[in-house]
């Protein structure tokens, strides 16, 4: 399998009033072809390492890695203007508060059109036709409509897949999709998800999937990384994740609720201060 | 006594032909101290129906009643102070250039608390945050630590009914699990009224008694936990829901 991204040692720091705080600690993983879970801790650096490797951390963060190259081609050296040419072609990232990363002032039909005809050369109406089909694609019931809403008018997951519609339009090499179908009930979620692997297994895509949903990602993904505290404690087969041995991960898996078996009150972890300072697994 | 009580709840946006029905004669009640889930498709119009409660809606019809009394428009001080929202989307709800203590103690301060820096202390406890995120502005926070400031500032004027939408849906399950116990106990405390929206039957399962669920804007059928546990269900769209979500946990 080919090396679509391959990262070593990264670290992303950033300078508070009580000194540096690490926000991602010596991760290094590699993507081929594969659709990558990544679960973990909220605050574990998910989405820092996501936008990592965009180059997408404002000063005065810092990120430092002895390896980010996409394709073989370093990332970290880039000038902006080649970094924005990646981004719009190569690396697509669906952010995890997706109406925050639509234009408030502009219709949705506009941006998604605006998005398109930046990528492909085509007239007003195809990009509207195109634009539409998009919609109805990511099972958006009435795509007309939509098409005139502003941002604030769409409900929670109806953002969440005009992100990722917009998202889709370069035809990406690596998609990186932050918690993108955690407002989704499950049925769209399963025509969301059949879209993201229809590119992985049709175009040779490569997926970071970042969720919570571990059930999800167990089915759905390939590998896994488990990060906790800014580095990876854990790497799995994704078919093999209940079978994990990271007392963190064990304890995820524990304090699921599940409608078969209702119980009063839920496991909670106990945070084993090990856990924050062991060196981190290779991925 | 009724926490929540819904009769005939129409909600539309826009005129004519733009007009959106994005709620249709929805029946719903809660009684005080009880917890009611709502659950349904994406763009059904769950949301708009907390949203309506809360006073945020433009243009509705039918009746809304909290603690037995119907609302009154616009919403007074008294009801921000016994209702409060957590809402869907905890970066638009959360003033950008305002720290987590700006946010806490405005709230706080506004409701008439004096011991507030003890308060905010407990409150950030309470939702798992430490100490050193209280000086933290929201793009300083994690997708879930901004949650949890949301649920922070939801719970400080010590509301006696909750509305929560999606309350948990960018936690990992840990912290989930540490947040659910959490309502748990509330509840038992202090007899709280939840009304919680999620995509996770699950989570709905686990603290609610009776759950609504809606499909293109309309409540199509309202059933108690253990029906659903046992999939008792009249409306092909719950059980379809019921299966699909049963299905993906098993793997
Ligand atoms: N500008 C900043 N200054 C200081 N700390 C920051 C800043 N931005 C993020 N952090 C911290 O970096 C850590 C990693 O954040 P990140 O957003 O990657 O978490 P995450 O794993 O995506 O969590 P979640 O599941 O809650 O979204 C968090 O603890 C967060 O508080
Ligand atoms: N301000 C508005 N103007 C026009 N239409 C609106 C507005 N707010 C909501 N709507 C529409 O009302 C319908 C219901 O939206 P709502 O946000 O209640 O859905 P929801 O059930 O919460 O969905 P989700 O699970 O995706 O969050 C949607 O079709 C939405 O586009
Ligand atoms: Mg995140
Ligand atoms: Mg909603």
């Amino acid at each position: 399998m080919s090396k679509l991204l391959e990262v070593e040692n990264l670290w992303v720091k950033f300078p508070t009033r009580t000194g540096v705080f690490d926000a991602v600690r010596g991760v290094s993983f590699s993507l081929g072809q594969e659709r990558l879970g990544i679960v973990g801790e909220s605050g574990s650096g998910k989405s820092m390492t996501g936008r990592a490797i965009l180059r997408l951390i404002r000063p005065p963060g810092m990120v430092t890695a002895d390896k980010m190259e996409l394709e073989g081609v370093d990332l970290l050296g880039r000038s902006e203007r080649e970094m924005r040419k990646v981004r719009g072609q190569q690396i697509s990232m669906i952010m995890q508060d997706p109406k925050f990363s639509l234009n408030p002032v502009m219709r949705v039909g506009a941006q998604i059109m605006e998005a398109y005809r930046l990528h492909a050369k085509v007239s007003k109406k195809e990009a509207k036709l195109k634009t539409i089909a998009m919609l109805e694609a990511v099972a958006i019931r009435d795509p007309e409509r939509v098409y005139r809403m502003y941002p604030h008018e769409v409900s929670g997951g109806m953002g969440q897949r005009i992100m990722i519609a917009m998202m889709l339009i370069p035809d990406p090499k690596i998609m990186i999709a932050d918690e993108p179908t955690s407002a989704l009930d499950v049925s769209v979620q399963m025509q969301v998800l059949e879209i993201m692997d229809k590119l992985v297994t049709d175009r040779g895509m490569g997926l970071i999937f970042i969720s919570h949903d571990l059930n999800l990602v167990s089915s759905f993904c390939d590998r896994v990384l488990i990060m906790y505290a800014g580095r990876v404690v854990e790497t799995l087969q994704a078919d093999k994740l209940h079978e994990a041995e990271h007392p963190y991960t064990r304890g995820l898996l524990n304090s699921l609720p599940r409608l078969d078996a209702p119980k009063d009150r839920l496991d909670v972890l106990k945070r084993d201060p090990a856990w924050a300072t062991d060196e981190s697994v290779s991925g | 006594m009724s926490g929540i009580e819904i009769e005939g709840l129409n909600v539309w946006f826009g005129e004519y032909e733009e007009r959106v029905d994005a709620v249709k004669g929805a029946n719903l009640s809660v009684p005080k101290g009880g917890s009611f889930g709502l659950v349904g498709e994406s763009g059904s119009g769950k949301s708009t129906i907390l949203r309506a409660i809360m006073g945020l809606a433009p243009t509705w019809s039918g009746k809304i009643e909290i603690l037995d009394k119907p609302v009154e428009n616009p919403r007074g001080r008294d009801f921000y102070r016994a209702v409060q929202m957590v809402f869907q989307d905890p970066y638009a709800s959360l003033h950008p250039r305002h720290s987590v203590d700006q946010v806490l103690s405005e709230t706080l301060s506004l409701h008439g608390f004096t011991d507030i820096d003890k308060r905010i202390s407990k409150l950030l406890d309470d939702v798992g945050l430490g100490p050193s995120f209280r000086f933290r502005y929201p793009h300083q926070l994690s997708g879930g630590q901004r949650q949890r400031v949301a649920i922070a500032r939801a719970l400080a004027p010590e509301p006696q009914i909750l509305l929560l939408d999606e309350p948990t849906s960018a936690l990992d399950v840990s912290v989930q699990a540490e947040i659910l116990n959490l309502l748990t106990d509330l509840r038992a405390e202090h007899k709280l009224t939840y009304l919680m929206v999620s995509h996770d039957l699950a989570v709905v399962g686990h603290i609610c008694q009776d759950i609504a669920v809606m499909q293109v804007g309309e409540i199509v059928e309202t059933l108690g936990v253990e029906d659903m546990r046992a999939m008792r269900t009249k409306h092909p769209y719950t059980k379809h829901l019921l299966e699909s979500s049963l299905q993906s946990a098993a793997g």
